[in-house]
C-alpha cells in the first residue's frame, strides 16, 4: 500500500532507511524541524539547517523516488533561549517560499515552561501573519497531558488561528479527544517504547474513526522505526480493516491536510499499487 | 469503528501478548525488589501500584486512566501561573 509519512526526521536517518522506506511503499515524507541533538548556537546554524531541509533533503529522497516536504521553526527544547528564538522567527521567512516548505513546525513544548510558551506564541503568530499551516509537537510522557492543554488553550484563545490547518502531533489515549473536540488535526507517534504502539494507533482508530487522524513513525535520534507506519497498516489488516478505511489514514488523509499549503505539490504514483505491505 | 469481532476472539488473539507483558511487569518489580536498598517511598512506585489497580476495573477506558496516572496535572490557571502574556491574541 502506498503511503505517506507525516512526521519522520530523515536527517536523523541513514540514506538505507529511505531505501527502505521505498521498498515499504513510501511515496512521501513531511520533515519538521527539529533538536540537533544539543542545543545550537546561534541562528546561523539554523540557517544552515534549514538549507538542509530545504534543498539537500529532498534530493536524497528524490533518490529513491520519494517526495519530501518540511516544515520551519526553532524547536520546544531550545525555545527557552528566547532571544536566540526571536532571531530564528525573524529569518524563518526567508525560506517560506523554497518548494516543499509546508509551514511552521513542530512548534509546542516541552517541558510546559514559561519561556516556551512564550516562543510558541510568537511561532503561532508568525504562521498566521505568513498564511502558513502548523504542526505542533505535544511534550513526552509525565508532560504530555499538561502540555496539549496548555497547547490548545493558546490555540482556542486565538481567533485568527484556522483549526482545520493544524496538526496537533503525538496525541494518546489521554489527549487525543480533547484535540478532535476542538476540531484539530491529529497525529499519532508510533515509537517502541516512549509514544504510541501500532496496535494502540489502531484501537484510537477505532474508537474515533480516521477523520482528521494520521500516524507516522518521527523517526527520530532516540530509539525509533522509520518503517512503523507499514506496521500500523499490517496491524490494521489483521483486524479485518479494508484497505480502502485504512488508506484514509496513512495516504487520503496526509494528501487532504497538506494540500492546504501553498507550497505542496503532489505527484502521485500513476501505476497500480505494488505487492509491498 | 471496529471490524465486528467476538471478545472472545479478541482474547484468543490478544492472550499470549498480555500474558508476555504481565510477565515483563511482574519480573521489572521483582528485579527493583531484589536489588539494595528500598524503593517503596518513590512516589513512582505509588503510580504503578495505582496503574495495577487500574486494570483490574471492568471499564473501557483503561488506557486513558493509566496515561492520566502518569501526567503532570492541568491547571486553567496555568497561564497566570507563569506570566505568560497572550500579546498576540485577536
Amino acid at each position: 500500500m502506498y503511503y505517506i509519512d507525516p512526521h519522520i526526521h530523515m536527517v536523523s536517518r541513514t540514506t538505507d532507511d529511505y531505501e527502505t522506506l521505498a521498498k515499504m511503499g513510501c511515496v512521501a515524507v513531511s520533515e519538521p524541524a527539529f533538536w540537533a541533538g544539543y542545543d545550537r548556537g546561534s541562528v546561523e546554524g539554523f540557517r544552515d539547517y534549514f538549507e538542509q531541509l530545504t534543498a539537500f533533503e529532498p534530493k536524497r529522497a528524490d533518490w529513491y523516488g520519494i517526495q519530501h516536504y518540511t516544515w520551519l521553526c526553532i524547536n520546544a527544547k531550545e525555545a527557552e533561549n528566547v532571544s536566540l528564538a526571536r532571531e530564528v522567527i525573524a529569518m524563518i521567512p526567508e525560506f517560506l517560499n523554497r518548494p516543499g516548505v509546508l509551514g511552521i513546525g513542530e512548534i509546542g513544548l516541552n517541558k510546559n515552561t514559561r519561556n516556551e510558551a512564550t516562543v510558541f506564541l510568537e511561532h503561532v503568530d508568525l504562521a498566521v501573519r505568513t498564511d502558513e499551516q502548523i504542526l505542533i509537537h505535544t511534550p513526552h510522557l509525565e508532560d504530555k497531558y499538561q502540555g496539549t492543554r496548555m497547547i490548545l488553550d493558546m490555540l482556542c484563545e486565538d481567533g485568527r488561528v484556522n483549526r482545520d490547518r493544524v496538526l496537533v502531533d503525538h496525541v494518546e489515549e489521554h489527549t487525543v479527544r480533547h484535540v478532535l473536540e476542538e476540531g484539530f488535526w491529529a497525529g499519532m507517534t508510533l515509537y517502541p517504547v516512549s509514544k504510541c504502539t501500532p496496535a494502540r494507533a489502531a484501537d484510537i482508530v477505532e474508537m474515533y474513526g480516521p477523520d482528521r487522524l494520521l500516524v507516522n513513525s518521527a523517526g527520530d535520534w532516540g530509539p525509533s522505526k522509520p518503517t512503523a507506519v507499514p506496521d500500523f497498516i499490517l496491524e490494521m489488516r489483521r483486524r479485518g480493516h479494508a484497505d480502502s478505511f485504512i488508506r484514509r489514514v496513512v495516504y487520503d488523509n496526509p494528501l487532504t491536510f497538506f494540500n492546504q499549503s501553498r507550497n505542496f505539490e503532489f505527484t502521485p504514483p500513476d501505476v497500480a499499487e505494488p505487492a509491498g505491505v | 469503528m471496529s471490524v465486528s469481532q467476538a471478545a472472545s476472539d479478541v482474547f484468543e488473539q490478544e492472550f499470549l501478548p498480555i500474558r508476555a507483558k504481565l510477565l515483563e511487569v511482574a519480573a521489572a518489580l521483582d528485579r527493583v525488589d531484589r536489588a539494595e536498598g528500598n524503593a517503596q517511598t518513590d512516589r513512582r512506585r505509588t503510580q504503578v501500584q495505582a496503574a495495577v489497580q487500574v486494570l483490574l476495573r471492568p471499564d473501557d477506558d483503561r488506557a486513558e486512566q493509566i496515561q492520566l496516572i502518569f501526567s503532570r496535572p492541568y491547571e486553567k490557571g496555568w497561564r497566570e501561573n507563569l506570566g505568560v502574556n497572550d500579546e498576540f491574541i485577536e
